[in-house]
Parts: C-alpha cells; structure tokens; sequence
C-alpha cells in the first residue's frame, strides 16, 4: 500500500464530480481527498486526487478513470516532483492563558497563522502539505483534548518547475 | 437545387411580391418539410453569390418566420440570424433528423407525458418503424436483441420516471455484453429538475455506473451534438450503452436544424491500431508454445472477426476454446473447436486451460464463471490478452503480453505473421478428453440435450436466444453455431426475462432468419407480456420452454450444495403444499399457467411436447407457421442438472461430471 496522488483533467460540466466520486465508490476504491476547481480553460476542470492503494489496484484506477468519457487527461503525480498544499482551520475552544500562549508557541514552530481570537477562542489557519497538516492535528488533538474543530480542504497538486523533491 | 418544382416557382414569385406575406405564407404551407429545408439552403447559396436583392432575402425571410407564429402547427420556421437563414426547428424535429442521419429504422419506443413531443415529431414518420412493445424491461431488451443480432444501434425512446426506471435492468444487460444502445429518456421540463415533480427520476444518476456515458441535455444548442456524440459513444470502441435525457422545454424549443456530420470527443479516444511490438512478442510466445490455445470471448462476435478467427486457428492449428459469450467465434463443428471454458465448460476445454503452456486470450474479460480458483488458473501457462478495454487486462488475471487492440485487427495482423505449429501430440491429448469426456446427459427420452439437438438439425439459417439459468447453459452446451446461426445470451448480468424480448428484436432485425428462443419456464414468465409485441407485428418468434416447474439452476444448486433445501425455487408451489418440500412428485399441484392456453389467447401457436419423438415434429411445424409466433412447451425431468460443473472454490479442473443417480 502506498499513497498515490493523480491530477485529472476533467470536462466541466454537470454530473461528472458525481461520476468520478462514484467510480471509486462503485468499484471500492479507496479515496483520500478529491479537490474539483475550474482551470484557464472554463470548459475543462481540474481534479486533485489523492489515495492509497497496492500497485494493481492504482494502476486499475487509472484505467477505469481514464476510460470514463468525462476524463479528459490523467497524469499520475505519485513519483514526480510536485508542490502541493492542503488548507486547515482549526478552532480551539474554552482557551486559558497558558493555552494560548501554547498555540502561540505552536504557530511559530508550525509556521500557522492565528487569523482569529477572542480571549478563550484561537482560529489558526495552515496551508502545507497534507502529512504536516496531519502531524499538526495529532499534537493539537492531544494537548487539547476535545476542545478542537477541524476543517481541512483536501489537496491540491501542481507540477514542480524545477525543485526535484517534494 | 436542380429540380424546378410547382411549389418552388410559386415560392419564387412570392419572393418577388415580398409585401404578400399572407399569400407567402399559405404558400408555405403547402410546401413539404424536405423541399422547404433545402429551398432555404438555396436561398442560402443564392444570397451569399449575390443572386438574390437583400431586401428579398429578407421579406422572405420574415415571411417563413412569420408564418409558425400565425399558424401554430406549422412544423418549421425559419429566421433571420443576421446575414443567413436558417431553418428552425423543434428539438422533437432535430431529434427524429438525427434518427434519419444516424441510420436509425427500428425504433423501439414507449410513449409517456415527458415524451410526447418526440412520439408527434415521429407521427407519420414512414423511414422510422416505430415498435411500441409492452414493457419498457421488454423494449430495451428487443433493441438490444435487435443491435446483436444486426451489428447496429439499438435505439430505445421512453418516457421519464417509471418509463426510464423500467430500463434499467436492460441497461445493465446490454451493457455488460457489449451491445451498442442508444437509449433516450424523457424527461421534466428542466425548470422542475430537481422538483421531484410528477414522473421525475434523476436517470443519468441511477445509470452511471450501468452505462458507457449518461448526459441530461440541459440546452436546446447543445442537443444535435450530444446525440452524434451518443451514436459515436455508443458503436465505438468497446460499444456499451448512453443514455441521453430529454427535458420536456429542449424538446419543444426551436433551434438550427443542422446535424454533424462527424465529431470528436476529447476524453473519448478508441482505440484503433494495433501495436506491433506486442503483437510481435505474443507472435513468438505463440510459436515457441507446445501447447497452446485460444481461448476467445464475446469480443471475437463483436468484432465480427469470425472468419478471420477460423482462419487463424486453421493456419496455426492451435485449438480454440471460447467462453460462452465467445461461441460461434469459429463454427462449433470445426476440428479444432474444443469447447466451453468455465464452471459448467467441457472437461476437455477446462483440462486445456489447466495443462497448457500458452494461452492465447482474445477479447475475455476473465471473469469469475471462467476462470474458477483463480489462483490456479491457466497455472503453467504464459498468457496473451488481447482486449479493446485496457481496462480487463491484467484485471483478474496477470497477464505477460498485454495488447490493447480491436479483435478484427489484431487478428488480421496475427493472421500476416502465423504459422504453422508442430503439435500434434499436444492436439491428440485435448481429443482424447474431448473423446473420454464428452458433455452428453447419457439418457435418452425428452431431454434438453434432444430438445436442443434436434434444434441444430431442423434450422440452419437462424438467431437463437436464450433466457438465463439451466436453458442457456444446456444452450451454450449443445448448440451448434456456424456462419449462419448466432447466439444471443445474456452473460456478463444473467439477466432472467432476456431472451425473449431479444429474440423479438433479432427477428425485427432479420427478418428472414429463424429466431427461437430456448426460455425456462420462470424466465419465459418475467416477460411474457411481449406475446402481444409478436402477435402485433407479426413476428413467427419460435418459443421453447424447457419447463420443469423449477427455477433450475438454483434448484440444482439448492440439491448439490444446500442439502435439497428447495427454497423458494419450486413454480409448481401452492399456499396448501406442505412446507419444506424438496421431492417433486405426481402429485404435485398443476402448473401456472397453462402456458399452451397462454399462448392461444394471445393469438400465437402452442405446442406442448411430452414425448422424445414429438421434437421435431413440434419444431417443423413451429418453422411452417410464418405467421404466428408459436410457443412449444417441452415438459422436461423435473431435477434434470447442468452437467459438468465446478463446484464454487474449486480449481477449473477439478470438476463434477455427472450427477449421482441418486438424485435423479
């Protein structure tokens, strides 16, 4: 098993968010995130998908996807240099001084910015890669212990220029 | 325009008298359809070389438009865009002209609220044969009898809700064996999308997963495209089923009248040329092989490469197994044709694919009734797959030379480099089992075997169809199939009720053949209601019930692997029956219904067969009523079981031959 990201080109028109979603669902294939957002072109959008699967699985996947008639192109991302960036809110509640003091501490290691604050409510905001966004919730899931609320965005991806690593 | 027609010359002086719109448009009135389309692609011509003063052009222009408006009625209007006219047309109209341009003459079709402005543009529509079946399960199977039986587009037209519901499972059918249908759905106003307004089902949601493509047509522009794209979607490539939604308001809306002529989809590529390194490399493994075979499925028929795979194998020498979608790729008497592959295959195929060393696979999905214990499957051999769908290679079974190709094209770039073999021990081995093994129920009396072989003796030119279950394996098991003869079976679904409505629409389709379709007593009932549809349309259907008052094929597996637990599988079962029956005797309960009555009453022949020697007497006189369809009933052994199988679990060779007398 192995995590794999695809970039898909898809027409952008009614039903086909549905029709790619419910491929994976169809077929059990496992999904992580899928971001959808219309590109330069207005008839064409542009989908980020990341998952995790066995090489046999995956390379089904992109056979299936690519067969779908909506499917306009399909790059695999998995191997290639590539920048990607997923968004996270994470409100954290009932704030004593010392917490927030904490989470100050925390954004400055974590490169978070704090974009909102009333005395006892601290709303941070991180746009990194989905395993640090997920390193960040796991410490602040154990040092506020049912005080958090997470939203996080799903990945986006885009082709490096010319850094060679993630 | 060559022709100088009457109306054409009073169309032209009007032009000249521009103020007399009223005079103009009775005028237009009179003038038919066709002419009036052409004469505006005329005035097109005449405007752009200058022939005709602008101030004309224009008043006539008015005139054509104005006249729909007064009129009502009238079916076209046209309308000034600026520099050029351009016949206006209802989306109904646009419809049925691409129906025309597609090639479209068998329509099967089933009126409804959201679909009657497609019925009125149909109207008196005489190069469109409008079917109107009896249930739209019967009707999308007839379209899909009719595209495989004739190699074309099946098209289907129902209504919204229920009427496309009623699809579904037709649908699926189709498209789990590769048969091109086009099937356009009804659909409310797209204002009340989303309403759930009366009749309102979200189609293209529930087929999406069942069809190739599915699209709502939202805008009236967007509609002669999207339906060439459906026919293109549709018969290309691996063909499959699009559905196409109508919304009520797209179907009255006027719009251009043009029809593409071609078109190309961007995210939709067929595959079309054969790559001829791969091609090289299977060709080598081939050659080097000591024992090979051909293992061919439904892409050869799809293909129609038929001949070309005859040739192959006779040139090579290399024997041919099919699955039960793939028989008939070379005709079934053919010294090199082995048999079925699969759970209820012959022992000699099964054996083959066990023992050999190459297999050489075209257009086969490998799916789970042929390969069995998967693990064990084809174990020693080395395996070439050639498919249309990227997607079935190395799928279920990991392959070494994959080649993604049409079947007809590969074959005939195979055929230019075969050679052929030395293996004469190998082909000796397979006849041997073939010999020792034979598929044959070993009795005598009124069995399927008889039934279906006294088939293959009295029809040589003919469509056979099958239902699902017991009948279509004893089909796939006994049928002789050559150049002349084709089998229609629901493989990929097992779609019980199939096989009659599909002979319905392979004898819409081939008027001139024989079509018999063999039906077990509980799928012949699932659609029994389009006993009308042949009557109507006068359609000699050959009906064969092997009835045995059992949903069999459960049955049998109920008798082998669930201690004769008969559940819910007995059709001669009453409310004042015992429960737990599993022993069938004399005195149970008459059958429901009388299907010889049944068929009487619709009008058609009926024949009930109880004795070996009443076949083909029944069966001759079913070939000399040309006028009816004729219904025989073969009152078959209740228990009687699909021999060979292979257990569920067990490796392909690892079979049961024959049932335990006990049983019997």
């Amino acid at each position: 098993m192995k995590k794999r990201w695809i970039c898909l080109f898809v027409e952008n028109e009614i039903g086909v968010l549905a029709s790619i979603s419910g491929l994976f669902s169809a077929k059990s294939y496992n999904l992580d995130s899928l971001t959808v957002g219309i590109t330069e072109d207005s008839t064409i959008s542009r989908m980020t998908i990341s998952l995790t699967s066995d090489d046999k699985t995956f390379e089904q996947i992109k056979k299936q996807l690519s067969r779908s008639v909506e499917v306009i192109k399909l790059v695999d991302y998995t191997d290639t240099p590539i920048h990607m960036k997923e968004v996270l809110f994470v409100k954290v509640n009932n704030c004593s001084d010392e917490d927030i003091t904490e989470l100050f501490r925390i954004s400055k290691v974590f490169e978070v910015t704090i974009i909102d604050y009333d005395g006892t409510t601290v709303l941070l905001e991180c746009t990194q890669t989905e395993n640090r966004n997920n390193d960040l919730i796991a410490l602040l899931k154990r040092k506020f212990v049912n005080r958090i609320e997470i939203v996080r965005g799903g990945s986006v991806a885009v082709e490096a220029v010319s850094i060679s690593e993630r | 325009m060559d022709r100088m027609t009457p109306d054409f010359v009073n169309l032209s002086i009007a032009l000249r008298a521009p103020q007399l719109y009223e005079e103009t448009a009775s005028l237009i009135m009179k003038v038919p359809q066709a002419f009036l389309s052409s004469f505006t692609e005329y005035l097109n011509k005449m405007y752009e070389m200058g022939k005709i003063p602008e101030a004309d052009f224009d008043a006539l222009a008015i005139a054509l438009w104005v006249v729909p408006k007064k009129i009502g009625s009238m079916k076209a209007s046209t309308r000034i865009r600026k520099e050029k006219l351009y016949m206006e047309i209802t989306g109904a109209e646009l419809f049925v002209k691409a129906l025309k341009e597609e090639d479209v003459t068998t329509l099967f079709a089933y009126p409804g609220g959201q679909a009657i402005d497609l019925f009125n543009a149909l109207y008196g529509e005489k190069d469109i044969d409008v079917i109107l079946p009896r249930h739209e399960q019967g009707l999308v199977h007839a379209a899909d009898g009719y595209a495989r039986s004739t190699g074309k587009v099946g098209v289907c037209l129902v209504t919204s809700g229920p009427g496309a519901t009623n699809l579904v499972t037709g649908i699926a059918t189709a498209n789990y064996d590769s048969a091109p249908l086009v099937c356009f759905t009804g659909q409310v106003p797209t204002n009340l999308i989303g309403n759930d307004a009366f009749q309102e089902v979200d189609i293209v949601g529930i087929t999406r997963s069942i069809s190739k493509y599915a699209v709502t047509i939202r805008k009236r522009e967007d509609l002669a495209e999207t339906i060439k794209k459906a026919f293109y979607i549709a018969k290309t490539g691996k063909p499959g089923v699009v559905v196409v939604d109508l919304p009520k308001d797209v179907q009255r809306a006027y719009g251009s009248d043009v029809y593409p002529k071609e078109i190309t989809v961007r995210g939709y590529k067929p595959n079309t040329s054969v790559h001829t390194g791969q091609l090289n490399k299977a060709m080598d493994i081939l050659n080097q092989a000591k024992k090979p075979v051909f293992l061919i499925g439904g892409g050869v028929n799809i293909a129609h490469a038929n001949k070309e795979m005859t040739q192959l194998a006779e040139l090579t020498g290399v024997p041919v197994i099919t699955t039960i979608m793939g028989k008939g790729a070379i005709p079934t008497t053919n010294r090199l044709y082995v048999g079925n592959i699969g759970i209820h295959g012959s022992y000699a195929a099964n054996s083959a694919i066990s023992n050999c060393d190459v297999l050489f696979s075209i257009g086969t999905r490998f799916n789970d009734r042929i390969t069995g214990k998967i693990e064990e499957f084809a174990a020693n051999a080395k395996i070439v797959h050639i498919d249309i769908d990227a997607a079935s290679i190395s799928r279920n079974i990991v392959v070494d030379v994959p080649i993604v190709a049409d079947a007809k094209k590969a074959i005939c770039a195979l055929l230019e480099k075969a050679k052929p073999l030395h293996i004469s021990e190998w082909t000796n081995e397979i006849n041997r089992w073939k010999m020792e093994y034979p598929i044959d129920m070993g009795k005598v009396g009124l069995t399927p075997q008889m039934i279906i072989q006294s088939i293959n003796e009295v029809f040589k030119d003919a469509i056979i169809t099958t239902d699902v279950g017991q009948n279509q394996l004893w089909t796939t098991q006994f049928l002789d199939i050559d150049e002349n003869k084709q089998m229609l079976t629901s493989g990929g679904l097992g779609t019980m009720g199939y096989g009659f409505p599909a002979a319905i629409g392979a004898k819409f389709g081939n008027p001139n053949k024989d079509v018999i379709v063999i039906s077990g007593d509980g799928g012949m009932q699932m659609n029994i209601q389009e006993m009308a549809t042949a009557i109507v349309y006068e359609l000699p259907v050959i009906i064969c019930i092997l009835n045995n008052g059992y949903l069999g094929n459960v049955r049998q597996w109920q008798e082998m692997f669930y201690d004769r637990r008969y559940s819910s599988t007995c059709m001669r079962y009453r409310r004042s029956c015992e429960t737990g029956c599993n022993t069938p005797d004399h005195c149970c309960p008459e059958y429901t219904p009388d299907f010889i009555a049944l068929a009487e009453s619709y009008g058609a022949k009926g024949i009930r067969v109880a004795k070996e020697e009443d076949i083909k007497t029944a069966l001759i006189s079913a070939k000399q009523n040309t006028k009816t369809p004729t219904l025989i009933e073969f009152i078959i052994d209740r228990e009687i079981n699909v021999m060979p199988i292979v257990p569920p679990g067990n490796s392909l060779n690892d079979m049961i031959l024959e049932s335990e007398e006990s049983t019997k």
